[in-house]
């Protein structure tokens, strides 16, 4: 009979795409809520640009007061500069830290954010992804450029580069749990940096080590394979924990 | 005696080192021990005297 | 003997175990301290190299231990706290902080003075000690977060969450800098004891050791019973107690 056909045929195609259909959807969720939350954060933090200047600023002149407490000789700068110039992109992703949450935070989209049926964890990547582009990435182009004050040559000044390009999105995922869970919490940037100093000083160590040693004319590769491996991991478990903080600070 | 005191001649580093131990011991003990009698100071300014409640067992 | 646990889960119940269990581990670690000193500062031979400044490894040593093993056990409540939504696990992890701090810090000052007679400085950034610092910096932050939150039952969950994070992290700092310092000529400095110890030395570390465990035990007991009474306030159990202790005639009633 007709009608049995038709059925038929359509229970083959259920019986085919159910599960299927399922991950396709959960797929195009995640990635739909992170583009989503990506664009926004984008779009809202190109309003000030003003501020993404000051910030970029900031590192500016920290790294350039720097040699001022030291000594203008070449060695003394060429053995300092790729710490100066780590730690003061450590302090400037702190500077930068609370424009994440605080202001959703504080005029209630952030609870908007979390109750929408969208996947939190993708959300939360779309911001920590917002706030690298905005502050991560110009310092790590930026850097290169100042590292020249430091006396460090090409190949250094390119390993600085490379280094904070995997170095600085790590810096920004585990900011993103302090930055959560510091959301209406007394004491506050003081607090964040006493939180999340302690967790950036892995990236440090390698980071600042892969220019040391391409000074020192040996390879650098163990340093960035492990910052490598450090941003996978970063990438796949910290929105879920930075996703926790945000569900704990809204209760 | 003096002989123990001066610890082969490390005295300082030995001194320090098991004087800053037993300050924080006492330290810890005493300060936590305040914080207790607050804590209980506290209870009783804010609580209504109940009748004896059977639940608890010698707290001390 | 079967103890229904459970049944200690709740702070009403737990309130006077903590009491007796502090009790109980406070004469415990008091006895091991007592004989643990005796071996420390007597009985153990003098180093040959050393001479007696390395009687300090028998504070330095449980005090670096307690400091990890406090933060495991920290962590672990915490897991519990988030993971059953249980209040009397974050209390217990609430409890431990503030020791575990104490013995990070005390195992640093300890190292210092250990390091400066034997190595010549009083600061040597090989991996333990580095790990330590970094540790006690995680001790300090969830007890600053602690603070900074108003809401007990939000603290609870936000620490218990920090401390995780610093669980996974504290493995990949400590080697880490275990990394860098192997990458630095000059940095052959590592506080280590010569791996062959005389048996009174061991013995000594071990008995210290336990007493550090005891009187960490002893010391949490009493801090989360305080901990207990702050955040009960209101619940009518309380107030047996308060009528126990005037009935005792312990404390004075408040001005």
């Amino acid at each position: 009979m007709n009608s049995t056909d038709t059925r038929d045929i359509d229970a083959q195609r259920a019986a085919t795409s159910p599960a299927d259909d399922a991950a396709d959807d959960a797929r195009a969720s995640v990635l739909r809520a992170f583009g989503w939350s990506l664009a926004r954060d984008l779009r809202i933090a190109m309003r000030s640009k003003a501020e993404l200047g000051v910030q970029l600023l900031f590192y500016v002149i920290v790294v350039s007061l720097f040699p001022l407490s030291t000594s203008p000789s070449r060695d003394v700068l060429g053995m300092l500069g790729p710490g100066v110039l780590w730690t003061a992109a450590l302090l400037a992703s702190l500077l930068s830290l609370p424009r994440l949450f605080a202001s959703d935070f504080t005029d209630g989209t952030l609870e908007q954010i979390a109750l929408s049926p969208r996947p939190l964890p993708a959300l939360v990547s779309g911001k920590i992804a917002a706030h690298w582009l905005t502050t991560g990435l110009p310092v790590a182009v930026m850097a290169p450029l100042l590292g020249a004050q430091y006396a460090l040559d090409g190949e250094a000044l390119s390993m600085l580069a490379i280094a904070l390009l995997l170095g600085t999105p790590i810096l920004s995922l585990l900011g993103a749990i302090g930055a959560a869970l510091t959301l209406g919490a007394r004491g506050g940037g003081g607090l964040l940096a006493l939180l999340v100093l302690p967790l950036y000083a892995p990236v440090l160590i390698f980071g600042a080590g892969a220019v040391d040693a391409v000074r020192a004319g040996v390879s650098a590769s163990a340093h960035l394979s492990l910052l490598g491996a450090g941003l996978i991991v970063a990438i796949i478990a910290v929105p879920f924990a930075a996703a926790t903080a945000v569900r704990i600070a809204l209760d | 005696m003096s002989e123990f005191l001066a610890m082969g001649g490390y005295a300082w580093y030995v001194w320090m080192s098991y004087g800053a131990a037993a300050i924080a011991v006492i330290v810890e003990v005493a300060a936590l021990r305040s914080r207790r009698k607050r804590a209980f100071d506290d209870l009783r300014m804010t609580s209504a005297a109940a009748g004896p409640v059977t639940n608890v067992r010698g707290a001390r | 003997m079967l103890i229904n646990w459970y049944r200690f889960s709740s702070p009403v119940s737990f309130y006077p175990l903590a009491g007796t269990g502090a009790h109980v581990f406070g004469v415990l670690a008091a006895l091991f301290a007592g004989a643990g000193l005796f071996v420390a500062l007597y009985a153990a031979p003098t180093d040959a190299t050393q001479g007696d400044a390395y009687r300090i490894i028998y504070l330095h040593v449980p005090a670096a231990w307690m400091a990890m093993f406090i933060y495991l056990v920290m962590a672990g409540w915490s897991a519990a706290a988030l993971g059953f939504n249980a209040r009397l696990s974050a209390m217990m992890a609430q409890a431990l902080a503030p020791t575990g701090a104490l013995m990070a810090a005390l195992a640093l000052w300890t190292g210092a003075f250990w390091g400066r007679p034997t190595w010549g400085t009083y600061w040597a950034w090989d991996a333990r000690m580095t790990s330590t610092l970094i540790l006690l910096f995680l001790y300090l932050g969830i007890i600053a977060l602690r603070n900074a939150i108003e809401d007990p039952r939000r603290a609870d969950r936000a620490c218990a969450l920090l401390a995780l994070v610093g669980a996974v992290n504290v493995p990949i700092i400590y080697f880490s800098v275990r990394w860098w310092n192997t990458l630095h000529q000059g940095s052959s400095i590592s506080l280590t004891v010569a791996p062959k110890m005389a048996m009174t030395m061991v013995t000594g570390i071990l008995v210290m050791t336990a007493a550090a465990w005891c009187y960490t035990i002893a010391v949490t007991l009493m801090r989360v019973q305080a901990i207990i009474v702050e955040r009960e306030r209101g619940a009518t159990w309380l107030d047996s107690l308060i009528d126990l202790r005037r009935r005792d005639g312990i404390g004075r009633s408040s001005a």
